[in-house]
């Protein structure tokens, strides 16, 4: 047969994505399509045209595969560069390794989650554009936390607190925050799902993390990680497209969605918010050198951006969430807070704290005015004499933890910052108890789903926290240790104070060899 | 004037890579706002912003495919409406 003499025009971007989305769908015949895809009806959604959801980016497979590979092959060649180059001992300073730290044990296990919660609702909507597209993301999401693993094995070889990092995300109180946060979304609806993680998630959380976090780890001189979250960051970009493409999906296909939607976006506005209370911490406490204040990221990515977004679903009848009004409250306070129940619950992270500089100080007044000085710097100028008289202060009892959010119950009252917030109901006999109001409303809405919260550090009590072989009768039992034991934290190693510290002595002295022959 | 215009953004890396982008991309914006922050640079405007390929290949001096921002951008605010010569950030408010 001739070859024809001139090729055939290639497809235009819109007719290859209806090609390669909607063209590989087809219409079941010998099965109840409603048998098929149990899932996507029983939150109350209702979608009317399945085909009115568009990928946007109108990414087609043979596209995400080249450009992916693309990406891989940048990242890869800079975490081998790093490696090969002692890239460790380039950062500013040895404390800015703790942010590396609480990153493998706090965020990259939630990528895998998002792996498996995008692959399952992948498999369970009935139209093809977002099937196609979770697909993708699920990939993307694996991909994250394979090479957030990989970049952050380099530290791992010198420095404590990453070698378990799969253990103490299931276990270690603090890092039920974020998992709670992800078992939360995964055992909802697949619509709740995807609001979850591609709002609350993608468009307002991973903005925060990876944009002002991840430029401050380029500002500290790690090559690894700004490469894997900028790599990382730059899927994120179709994710929250994604995410607020269903959004809007949802509420251009029937006005009895919005009610629906309008208590997700509530409840994923203030899950989010609460999870960031960690992210918030890293920015203002955690990188030696800053980029900018945590107040200052809120204002760009959550008042302009997310305001913008929510003026723009006004037309639907969608409102800001009601919780943002305390968020706005907390704001100048959320970080100070966030350090001060680190550093002195110290034994049971798996990074170490240290109190801020007179330096650090000066720029935390500056850039909190209203807060730091009267309610922040004299408990730590405090706690610094303390330290100085050779007896740090620390809290040794175990934190009881809102039991939705798992966050330690330190947070003020919006608006008294002087009074701790407290807050309780009852259901079937038993007491539950929250950091807030809006914690407390998500627990009342679905309480049969909060009452199963395995909370970390509640468990301790329960006698839960032990290994097989603890023998809890034993006349020289100690629980505390027991529980230690159990969370695989090497006490004195892995926490505890910055300054002394085996990584601390041990970068030093690295530092040291690497700029000099002897 | 009640309401404060939303902006959209674009955040890229700043790299060999973006630099023609970028200057595509303040050719077809006039008003945008460039920030560089360490690693990458914002990109903001009022209301909509546009990514104009056939601007890219002029600056570049190559054959671009606009699918291409995929592998250096980092994020993005408003609703993305792409096709095969131009990429658009719009907020309807």
């Amino acid at each position: 047969m001739d070859m024809p003499a001139k090729p055939k025009k290639k497809l235009g971007l819109k007719e290859r994505y209806a090609v390669m989305t909607r063209g590989l769908g087809w219409e079941p015949s010998y099965q109840d399509i409603d048998d098929i895809f149990p899932m996507d009806s029983f939150e109350g959604i209702k979608i009317h045209d399945w085909d009115a959801w568009e990928d946007p980016f109108r990414l087609t497979m043979d596209s995400y595969w080249k450009y992916q590979a693309e990406k891989e092959r940048k990242l890869y060649a800079i975490i081998d560069a790093f490696a090969q180059s002692n890239g460790h001992l380039t950062v500013s300073d040895p404390r800015y390794i703790n942010t590396v730290k609480m990153f493998v044990n706090g965020f990259a296990p939630l990528e895998y989650m998002s792996h498996r919660g995008f692959a399952h609702i992948g498999r369970q909507f009935r139209g093809v554009g977002p099937r196609v597209a979770c697909m993708m993301q699920s990939l993307d999401e694996m991909r994250h936390a394979q090479t957030q693993v990989h970049a952050i094995s380099n530290y791992n070889k010198y420095y404590s607190g990453m070698e378990n990092f799969r253990h103490h995300h299931d276990y270690l109180p603090y890092l039920q925050v974020p998992k709670s946060f992800f078992e939360d979304a995964a055992t909802g609806g697949p619509f709740e799902f995807i609001t979850a993680i591609g709002f609350s998630f993608e468009y307002v959380l991973t903005n925060l993390v990876f944009v002002p976090f991840i430029s401050g780890a380029a500002y500290n001189g790690d090559m690894g990680a700004m490469t894997f979250g900028f790599s990382a960051q730059s899927d994120e970009a179709r994710h929250m497209t994604l995410g607020l493409e269903v959004i809007k999906f949802m509420l251009e296909q029937d006005p009895d969605n919005v009610p629906i939607v309008q208590k997700w976006l509530n409840k994923w506005t203030w899950r989010g918010v609460r999870v960031l209370t960690l992210v918030a911490m890293m920015q203002d406490y955690m990188l030696p050198k800053r980029v900018m204040s945590w107040a200052e990221a809120w204002e760009i990515y959550f008042e302009e951006n997310c305001g913008a977004l929510f003026r723009d679903l006004e037309r639907y009848g969608i409102v800001m969430p009601p919780c943002v009004e305390q968020v706005r409250k907390e704001r100048d306070h959320l970080s100070h807070m966030a350090w001060c129940q680190f550093y002195q619950a110290r034994g049971t992270s798996n990074f170490h704290v240290w109190l801020p500089s007179e330096e650090d100080m000066d720029w935390l007044s500056q850039k909190y005015p209203d807060t730091f000085d009267q309610y922040y710097r004299p408990r730590f100028e405090e706690w610094r004499r303390m330290e100085e008289a050779g007896a740090p202060f620390k809290t040794t009892g175990i934190n009881m933890q809102c039991q939705v959010c798992q966050i330690p119950m330190f947070f003020t009252e919006p608006g008294d910052p002087t009074r701790l917030a407290q807050h309780h109901c009852h259901h079937e006999g038993e007491q539950y108890h929250f950091c807030s109001q809006w914690c407390q409303e998500i627990f009342e809405d679905e309480p049969e789903k909060y009452i199963q919260s395995a909370i970390a550090g509640h468990d301790v009590f329960k006698g839960k926290a032990m290994r097989p072989e603890a023998d809890p009768t034993a006349e020289d039992f100690n629980p505390a240790a027991e529980a230690l034991a159990f969370w695989k934290l090497e006490n004195g190693r892995d926490n505890g104070l910055h300054y002394g510290s085996q990584d601390e002595r041990n970068f030093s002295m690295w530092r040291g060899l690497a700029s000099s022959n002897s | 004037m009640s309401e404060p215009q939303s902006k959209v953004f674009l955040c890229l890396q700043a790299n060999d890579e973006t630099r023609g982008i970028v200057e595509a991309i303040r050719t077809d914006n006039p008003d945008a706002e460039f920030d560089y922050q360490p690693g990458m640079v914002r990109i903001t405007n009022k209301g909509t912003m546009k990514v104009v390929r056939e601007t890219v290949e002029e600056e570049v001096g190559r054959e671009f495919d606009l699918q291409e921002l995929h592998i250096n951008i980092i994020s993005l605010s408003g609703h993305v409406d792409e096709d095969d010569d131009v990429l658009t950030l719009t907020w309807n408010s």
